[in-house]
């Protein structure tokens, strides 16, 4: 019941610090994981965002659709953009050249530049330990240069560089875990999520952002243009993502695991994989191997949070 | 008052950084830049400057953090060479555009392969259209010089540029030298804090970095190309009240006995001083009487109208450059001087000589030996548009 504040949906702020307007694609995951989080996050904050979807769809000169201060530099460099920030703040806070006001510092990027060309500068930020939350948007692919795989694309997804033909299934290797190796660098507070389940989303993000050294969220963005399915399907689909196990939804705080929304009994994956055109070519044997893979990575994760000894309630949340 | 000591080029520098209240050195280290980034890695940990050191994972990253850092309205500092400036590549074409007053230091470095820690100008060559104001050093005194001056260029609201003072690696960096180490109080009369106006600020929002559409994209360039022009105007006015302070004095395009000289030879960095030993010594000798040096201490804006006031007596012009541009018409300070002096009716021969690669001495007797076959090419001709010196083919 400790959370119970968050279950009420009146509590939540009207005020949106993402506004709307903005040219994101026709149920997109990602506009609505972010605006969610901006919601958790409030006014007090320093945006800095990676190349990609968001970047793209909330900016064009002379437009914005932040209300909040944003920067964007290159692709893959957004962790360090931060940790310049963080530590500039901090100089001139300790020599009084600005006030202290607590403000926080949230970089976001896509699974491209999170997971692939970014991963090594966001190495780099968590190992030092800068005091900042570094948000993945998620949606399984290059998105905004036309679907190309990154290595957060799931095993067998077609996608515009991992088609599938003949001789290909598509995606050829399973996706890359970067919570995990989030975790690996032991930072204060790692978490998944996924806007169809708001508000364990804005939980982790508030307390991402309240931690102590940084903090990584990775938030599931369905995209209905790169996955394939009808645009008001997109939360239907990040619940399935959750209730098949696809992408459990856990968070791990100072090494100790947590599943937040779990479920006694997970639903097949093909209940998932078949409202997507990226699946739609896989064989009933792939299905069954991929299924495997889930139930198993599943049980590591359950299995951690019960070493953790903080197994979640049963998530009933919708 | 300012006192001479005798002081490692790099570890004067970095004391001088120190003393500009530096807030933000992020750095990762590269020979032969590292004696720089150490010394204010131990200012920091001594406490004797207080400022945020990020010991960042590569070059990219430095540049990175630099960018935030000086966005978040900190004085910035960074130091690298040779691959380490390629690496940050990308971003310092960014850091300019959005008009970010970083400075760093070069320690000017050759580029692999083969792999080469020495110095020559191949990494700032491949960074001269990259929208830096960039100065040239020629000795351990104008490293420190040109380093204050260049956070009051960069932070000056009318300019806002990043700026790289350019220092030859080892020649410079590692050599320790007579500096006239300047007073904290000089300092803080001649720089004062840094005000960045657009600083991310909660209490104002502001989009830094949005994407331009063709509509808008043009003149985006079009305002930063009238802006690093119009830069030299606070450059010209740092100097000058520099002189008033410190007693020393810089130009644009620096002239050594060239007042009756009608063979010039043109230099930038460390090699400049050998050069003038050789001038000194061949009018000493009667070799060649009327033989000047030219050095050329801003790359970037390029000093064209410097540059055609200097030439106007001269007969020669050798210039020597110390970076290839592979397949083309000349070494690249030729070929751009070359055409900045196109349309002048009355302009010298010019011959383009590259030379001191991969840190390759020039010695006196070598500058000696280079202009006479300067003289020569200007009198015969070649059949090269420019000849490597000193080259075993």
């Amino acid at each position: 019941m400790e959370n119970c504040t968050i279950y009420v949906p009146k509590l939540i702020t009207k005020k949106e610090n993402f506004a709307p307007g903005h040219r994101a694609c026709i149920g997109c995951g990602e506009a609505l994981a972010v605006r969610l989080a901006f919601k958790a996050i409030g006014q007090n904050v320093i945006v800095v965002n990676a190349t990609g979807c968001v970047e793209i769809f909330t900016s064009q000169m002379p437009y914005t659709s932040w209300r909040v201060p944003w920067i964007h530099t290159l692709f893959e460099n957004t962790a360090a953009v931060a940790s310049g920030i963080e530590s500039a703040r901090k100089a001139m806070v300790r020599k009084g050249i600005i006030e202290d006001k607590n403000t926080k510092i949230v970089a976001i990027g896509g699974d491209g530049a999170t997971i692939d060309i970014g991963l090594q500068a966001l190495s780099g930020a968590m190992e030092r330990g800068h005091d900042f939350l570094y948000i993945c948007f998620d949606n399984e692919a290059y998105m905004n240069t036309g679907i190309q795989r990154s290595s957060a694309t799931p095993f067998g997804a077609s996608t515009t560089t991992s088609p599938a033909g003949k001789e290909s299934i598509g995606q050829f290797a399973w996706k890359k875990d970067m919570p995990g190796i989030a975790v690996a660098h032991n930072i204060p507070y790692v978490a998944t999520a996924n806007p169809s389940y708001p508000f364990d989303l804005m939980e982790k993000v508030k307390k991402g952002l309240e931690a102590k050294g940084p903090a990584y969220i990775q938030i599931l963005s369905a995209c209905p243009t790169g996955w394939g399915c009808a645009g008001e399907l997109s939360v239907k689909i990040g619940r399935l993502a959750a209730k098949t196990g696809v992408f459990p939804l856990y968070e791990v705080e100072n090494g100790k695991y947590r599943i937040t929304v779990d479920f006694p009994k997970l639903l097949p994956i093909t209940d998932y994989t078949g409202l997507q055109k990226r699946f739609r070519h896989l064989s009933p044997e792939m299905l069954e191997q991929i299924q495997q893979k889930v139930t198993e990575k599943y049980e590591e994760i359950k299995e951690k949070a019960e070493m953790s000894g903080r197994c979640g309630q049963t998530g009933t949340e919708e | 008052m300012s006192k001479r000591v005798g002081i490692e080029v790099s570890i004067a520098l970095a004391d001088v950084v120190g003393m500009a209240n530096t807030d933000v050195v992020a750095a990762y280290p590269i020979t032969p830049q590292t004696h720089i980034v150490e010394h204010l890695a131990e200012l920091v940990a001594d406490g004797e400057l207080d400022a945020e050191y990020i010991p960042v994972e590569s070059e990219h990253s430095a540049m990175s953090a630099c960018m935030g850092s000086a966005a978040a309205g900190a004085r910035t500092f960074t130091a690298t060479a040779g691959q380490g400036l390629e690496l940050m590549h990308e971003c310092l074409y960014v850091a300019s555009a959005m008009r970010l007053p970083i400075v760093m230091a070069v320690a000017n470095r050759a580029l692999s392969a083969p792999i080469s820690v020495w110095g020559d100008h191949s990494d700032v060559m491949a960074c001269r259209d990259t929208g830096w104001i960039q100065i040239f050093t020629e000795n351990g005194q104008e490293v420190v010089d040109i380093a204050l001056c260049a956070f009051r260029i960069a932070e000056d609201n009318n300019v806002l540029l990043p700026t790289m003072v350019h220092l030859d690696g080892f020649h410079l960096s590692h050599v320790i030298e007579p500096i006239m180490m300047p007073e904290q109080s000089q300092v803080d009369a001649f720089l004062p804090p840094n005000k960045y106006p657009f600083f991310l600020d909660p209490a104002r929002p502001q989009a830094m970095g949005d994407f331009a559409p063709p509509a808008i994209y043009t003149e985006t360039k079009w305002a930063q190309e009238v802006n690093l022009q119009k830069s030299k105007e606070t450059i010209l006015k740092a100097w000058k009240e520099f002189a008033e302070i410190f007693g020393r004095e810089y130009k644009p395009v620096e002239s050594y006995r060239c007042d009756d000289a009608k063979i010039l030879l043109l230099t930038m960095g460390s090699y400049s001083e050998t050069a003038m030993t050789a001038i000194d010594a061949m009018r000493e000798k009667a070799e060649c009487e009327n033989v000047g040096l030219l050095r050329l201490r801003l790359w970037r804006p390029f000093p064209t109208d410097e540059l055609r006031k200097a030439i106007e007596n001269a007969d020669v012009l050798i210039i020597l450059d110390r970076a290839l541009s592979f397949g083309s018409a000349g070494g690249p300070v030729g070929m751009e001087i070359k055409s900045a002096l196109y349309d002048v009716s009355k302009k010298p021969k010019i011959v383009n000589f590259v030379g001191g690669l991969g840190g390759r001495d020039i010695t006196v007797g070598n500058f000696e030996e280079l202009i006479k076959k300067g003289i020569d090419i200007a009198e015969n001709g070649s059949e090269n548009e420019f000849e490597i010196y000193g080259v075993r083919e």
